[in-house]
């Protein structure tokens, strides 16, 4: 089992004529991804690589079934597009696009309320169910199927999380980037819940970042519904205060979102944490073995 | 993005928001000339991008005109250091003349984004003046919270609610409503990460004014307003973070002497945790980015050695989209270009690794190349400390 992706995903992906659309697509398809439609609006009833174009996210969900969408579109238009998806009926829309202003991704959160997409990023690496499944941009041959569920803030950082619990022989079921930015679709509590059901996750990884208290609220809920052992790694300890580290959300601001503070909350909460980044496949076997 | 303090003022009044009589002043001359215009007493506000300007003494009340001409003189070239500015501290180039205003009571409103409910929100409070965060750390129950929903935006109703709870009545209560909606509007058709009244003030004479204001834009909606970047004071901005942005870097200057080049924001963050973890103190944060050219690195990495603190570089990538050889051909040429004799370190990992440590071990730089997060940081930590 895994989350959210497995093998019989089919993917449509919007921007699939853009320079990183395509780019990736490939990527994707080599990784063994079921990419089944792409949608440029202009360029309706072309083909690309083998692969449909359609003007529109609905033809192409009424014409080959696609179920999940991955999005590569500009970040004025990004808004747009996530929309469009939802409105096309797809599940799953995965994000990659970054520097969405603030306030459209606050007019789509709002219209996606109660709503069934879900939605993973914007600003975000994407996702990954190892050999079965990509939907995103990470290297996919860091990845082993596994045991352990991984959830993260970050792109590069996560690959590196993900290189070790490869390394030390854990592998993966599913890691989600969920994205740096202030308003992003699913949150760590989302995430935490599917592998908390999910049978073959055995534990999880979380990383996250300075910034907001998305982590300490993931503590609380760890606290009280996680069945299983959780590992984590937070980025920022060092970072000063008032300054916007890469990430749209990575800032400390008037005392809050501090990376000492969240680390605190979540062992309070019986989350193995290390200090460094070379130890997060150790600290997550350590965990596991607890 | 930061813009000053009358900046903010203009933009607020463009939307009906009431402000006090003021105009900026670059000399000192102008400084008095306006001072005479406002009546002869008046309050010279230096203009630097932070907050905490009053307790540094940026902020003089002159009696007269030729105490505003002191007031410029003094204050034009003054280093000021604030809570929120570093030990270096902000130039003050520009200063804000105007009218002195009799306050009855201040107030304190913003409209920022709340992350929890991801939506923006509404922040009062009858505590003007203060520093929220302060407030919102020793009396959380002084703050008033008002999410907004975008579908339906900042209705009067729940406006009048807000300024009911600050104890506001009458006609004053509809002034502060109509004010809230404009705030509300001006937030939105701006782009503004936050928009912030503190004090709002209502005059002895009973009306309302936005004593001092502070707004934010999102840098991420610039594309939608042509005329933000004109508005920049780069005179207020690092050199350094001035270029790396041209570039399309995301570049901060820190006090330590290793120059950091890494690959993401998190692992960029992670780096420099790490170092510090190990006795090192990085010079700097630089993602560089997720698909940068050879060009864009060679850039960045010029950028990190232009930093005079810099006695030692560690390169750090995870490559994905970014491919290793493309990072390591940009070192060599940078290096090459500017001729760098510092002490490098290179760990690299993922897409083209081969290909990337071949290019950088047969450049004849003086590299160290590692394999190993760990091991780089080690590496480069000692060589500095030896040196």
């Amino acid at each position: 089992m895994s989350i959210l992706v497995n093998k019989h995903s089919k993917i449509v992906v919007q921007g699939i004529t853009g320079r990183a659309g395509l780019f990736h697509t490939r990527q994707c398809r080599e990784y063994g991804s079921t990419i089944a439609a792409g949608v440029t609006p202009g360029k309706g009833g072309t083909r690309i690589d083998g692969i449909p174009v359609f003007d529109t996210v609905e033809e192409a969900v009424q014409t080959t079934g696609a179920d999940v969408s991955l999005i590569f579109v500009p970040s004025s238009a990004a808004a747009d597009s996530i929309l469009e998806a939802a409105a096309a009926g797809i599940g799953l829309a995965v994000c990659i696009t970054e520097g969405i202003p603030v306030r459209d991704m606050v007019l789509v959160k709002r219209c996606l309320q109660g709503g069934a997409m879900r939605l993973i990023g914007p600003n975000c690496p994407g996702l990954i169910t190892p050999e079965e499944c990509k939907v995103g941009i990470m290297p996919g041959s860091i990845h082993q199927k596994g045991r352990i569920g991984v959830v993260s803030r970050s792109g590069t950082l996560t690959y590196e999380a993900v290189k070790q619990l490869t390394d030390i022989g854990l592998g993966q079921t599913t890691c989600v980037g969920i994205g740096g930015d202030s308003v992003i679709g699913m949150n760590f509590i989302d995430v935490l819940d599917l592998f908390n059901q999910d049978e073959e996750t055995e534990g999880v990884f979380m990383i996250g970042e300075i910034g907001g208290g998305a982590e300490e609220e993931a503590a609380l809920w760890i606290k009280k519904n996680m069945k299983k052992p959780v590992a984590s790694f937070i980025a920022g300890l060092t970072a000063p205060p008032g300054k916007r580290m890469g990430h749209a959300g990575a800032i400390v601001s008037g005392g809050k979102g501090k990376a000492e503070d969240k680390i605190s909350i979540l062992k309070e909460s019986g989350v193995s944490v290390c200090r460094i980044p070379t130890q997060m496949g150790e600290t997550m076997l350590s965990a596991l073995n607890g | 993005m930061n813009i000053h303090e009358y900046q903010a003022k203009e933009v607020l009044s463009s939307f009906g928001i009431p402000v006090p009589r003021g105009r900026v002043a670059l000399t000192a001359d102008q400084v008095e000339r306006t001072a005479r215009e406002m009546g002869g007493r008046c309050v010279v506000k230096a203009q630097i991008y932070a907050g905490g300007r009053g307790k540094a003494g940026g902020v003089r009340l002159a009696d007269n005109p030729e105490k505003a001409l002191e007031a410029g003189k003094d204050l034009f070239g003054r280093v000021l250091i604030t809570p929120q500015t570093g030990p270096e501290g902000l130039v003050v180039r520009r200063l804000l003349v105007e009218e002195a205003v009799e306050i009855g009571k201040e107030f304190y409103l913003s409209i920022t984004l709340d992350r929890n409910t991801s939506r923006y929100c509404i922040i009062a409070s009858a505590e003007g003046g203060m520093d929220i965060e302060e407030l919102a750390a020793k009396s959380p129950e002084k703050i008033r919270m008002l999410p907004i929903d975008p579908f339906v935006g900042l209705r009067s109703y729940e406006a009048r609610k807000v300024a009911l709870g600050l104890g506001l009545q009458g006609r004053i209560c509809e002034d502060c409503v109509r004010l809230m909606l404009n705030l509300y509007r001006c937030c939105m058709e701006k782009d503004c990460s936050l928009v912030e009244i503190n004090p709002l003030v209502v005059t002895r004479a009973g009306w309302l004014l936005a004593m001092d204001a502070k707004i934010n834009f999102d840098d991420n909606a610039i594309f939608r307003h042509q005329d933000y970047p004109e508005m920049l004071d780069y005179t207020q901005m690092d050199p350094l973070e001035i270029t790396a942005s041209e570039f399309d870097l995301s570049y901060i200057k820190l006090k330590g002497n290793i120059g950091c080049m890494v690959n993401g924001a998190g692992l960029a963050m992670a780096t420099l945790d790490m170092l510090k973890e190990y006795g090192g103190e990085p010079a700097n944060f630089l993602d560089v980015g997720g698909g940068a050219s050879k060009e864009r690195v060679a850039e960045a990495f010029k950028i990190i050695l232009q930093d005079s603190d810099v006695k030692g570089v560690f390169v750090n990538i995870f490559g994905g989209i970014m491919r290793c050889d493309v990072i390591a051909q940009g070192i060599i040429d940078a290096a090459s270009e500017v001729g760098c004799t510092l002490p490098i370190v290179v760990r690299m990992d993922g897409t083209l690794v081969e290909e990337g440590r071949r290019l950088l071990l047969e450049s004849g730089l003086d590299v160290q190349y590692t394999d190993y997060l760990g091991d780089g940081v080690e590496k480069i930590v000692k060589m500095l400390q030896e040196s």
